[in-house]
């Protein structure tokens, strides 16, 4: 007992002088990473108009907040990402659902399939500016292009995992259409689903970004390839670090979707136990 | 027999369709955006010559091997290091994962600014990009190796080299191949990304010059050329999936048979 206090009092003194934890160490390396950023140009090890140092970048993104354009930039950004993602994740739960319910379908489908998937989305951007310019729906176009296919082929999958004694057993006690797809084929199908959502709202934003950058259609990208041929090297630094932290909040939102929609599957139930 | 041609009628008869669709459908278009699908094939023939192709497809396909291999090499040995130690992975994982969110396409401009709008530039971009789905991949395939086996190379005394070959590489293998997937798609698209973006040759530079000059058809033929350049590589990575991973696939097969 005794030597149990000790041991655990030594721990306690221990972890105060050694950060040991991961959130400690996590923090660290985020710490770390600003002081390279800060140090790097401070030092001279790169040239700070290539490169200026964390602080600036930041009073940078200071001056950028005060101004409407940005929040307005930013808002087209965060629309242009949503449509484009709800767009995709509808139509991709739908025709997923229905080409993998039908072994024919699959079937014949299935080439088309493996043809369409790897064009590049890029490869459109000629095409989509020639017929809407830089308008919204030219990036909006590319954005559903390349969420569609993960969300499409995750559902597929999904669907062929359904269990044959489940589906049989629910045949047998005559469900309806309606019932079996509700209580037999939606559960298997929603983790690969998810999983879909969650690769497609990462690559959303990269062609939602790609878009503007491109194509100039309003938004974060445009501005930050405004920054850089004005010659604005802060504030373009200033743009690609916001745009790196709305590629975290991205991550986490697809995260908490995913809790929350299968809080009752195993693989959520083992992390959060 | 029938069974084989079956099969071969499901495979080819959506996409005859479809291509039949297109060609009928614009047969004898009038629209300017809108060429029918026998120009756009003429004009394939007529632009992709020999010399198109040494000029500026094959810049832009050496640049995205380069980037890519580069990529894959960084990545594994940073995912190894990263993945075998705890507390270097806890360090690293939030900084990591702030960099991994930057969509890659808004390092093009960055790095112009260092490498100017050379080959160097295209290929740093393409490595910036792709290195991130090799190497969490590769620390999560690291962190899942079996303890069992974790152990028995520890038991047998495995040499460093042996065991980062025979064991961590091995068993992450797997892992390892879907993070390069990721990379491959995330590549093709910086590839063209860059190009289109500031070049004098390549593949998306050609694109877009046709493109503004309302040379449609050509246009078009590029269009279609991109898009089989995809999906030609992804059939290749295909093939060495599995020949890298037959032992994998092999494994998984009899596990789902038993």
């Amino acid at each position: 007992m005794a030597a149990a206090t000790t041991s655990a009092a030594a721990g306690t003194r221990l972890s105060l002088r050694l950060p040991t934890t991961a959130g400690a160490r996590g923090a660290a390396g985020l710490l770390g990473l600003v002081l390279l950023i800060e140090g790097l140009p401070r030092l001279g090890v790169v040239d700070a108009a290539y490169f200026p140092p964390f602080t600036e970048m930041l009073s940078a993104l200071r001056e950028e907040a005060a101004t409407s354009s940005f929040w307005s930039s930013l808002g087209d950004t965060v629309r242009g990402w949503a449509l484009g993602l709800a767009i995709a994740v509808i139509a991709g739960c739908a025709v997923g659902m229905v080409i993998g319910m039908s072994s024919f379908l699959r079937a014949a489908t299935a080439t088309t399939i493996e043809f369409l998937r790897p064009i590049p989305s890029v490869a459109l951007i000629p095409v989509v500016v020639l017929l809407y310019g830089t308008s919204m729906v030219s990036t909006l176009l590319l954005v559903v292009y390349a969420s569609f296919w993960q969300i499409v082929v995750q559902v597929m999958y999904g669907v062929q995992d359904i269990d044959p004694v489940a589906a049989e057993t629910a045949r047998s006690y005559r469900f309806s259409r309606i019932g079996r797809t509700r209580h037999v084929v939606w559960p298997t199908t929603l983790p690969y689903a998810i999983t879909g959502f969650r690769l497609a709202a990462a690559v959303a934003l990269i062609l939602e970004v790609t878009g503007e950058l491109v194509i100039g259609s309003p938004g974060l990208g445009n501005d930050i390839a405004l920054a850089q041929s004005a010659g604005a090297v802060d504030t373009m630094y200033a743009l690609v670090l916001v745009t790196g932290l709305l590629g975290v909040t991205v991550n986490l939102l697809a995260r908490a979707v995913e809790h929350r929609a299968l809080h009752w599957h195993p693989s959520v139930r083992g992390v959060t136990a | 027999m029938t069974e084989v041609a079956r099969r071969t009628a499901y495979a080819i008869a959506l996409p005859l369709l479809l291509v039949t669709a297109w060609w009928f459908a614009t047969a004898d278009s009038t629209s300017f955006y809108w060429p029918s699908l026998q120009s756009i094939l003429e004009a394939f023939v007529d632009t992709w010559t020999l010399d198109r192709v040494q000029q500026d497809v094959l810049p832009s396909l050496g640049r995205l091997l380069v980037g890519f291999s580069l990529a894959v090499v960084i990545g594994v040995l940073m995912g190894l290091a990263i993945g075998s130690s705890d507390w270097l992975r806890e360090t690293l994982e939030p900084p990591l994962e702030f960099l991994r969110a930057i969509p890659p396409p808004v390092l093009v401009p960055v790095i112009m600014l260092f490498a100017g709008i050379g080959d160097g530039m295209k290929i740093a971009v393409i490595v910036s990009g792709c290195v991130w789905p090799v190497l969490l991949n590769t620390v999560e395939g690291v962190r899942g190796i079996d303890p069992v086996l974790r152990e028995t190379a520890t038991s047998y005394r495995l040499g460093r080299r042996r065991r980062i070959t025979s064991l961590l590489l091995r068993a992450a293998s797997p892992q390892i191949v879907a993070g390069a997937r990721q990379a491959l798609a995330i590549g093709i698209i910086l590839m063209v990304i860059s190009e289109m973006f500031a070049a004098t040759n390549g593949l998306g530079f050609t694109i877009v010059q046709f493109q503004r000059s309302f040379a449609i058809p050509q246009m078009w033929s590029g269009v279609l050329l991109l898009g089989l350049i995809g999906v030609a590589l992804s059939l290749l990575f295909r093939l060495v999936e599995i020949r890298v991973l037959a032992w994998y696939h092999g494994h998984r097969a009899s596990q789902r048979k038993a």
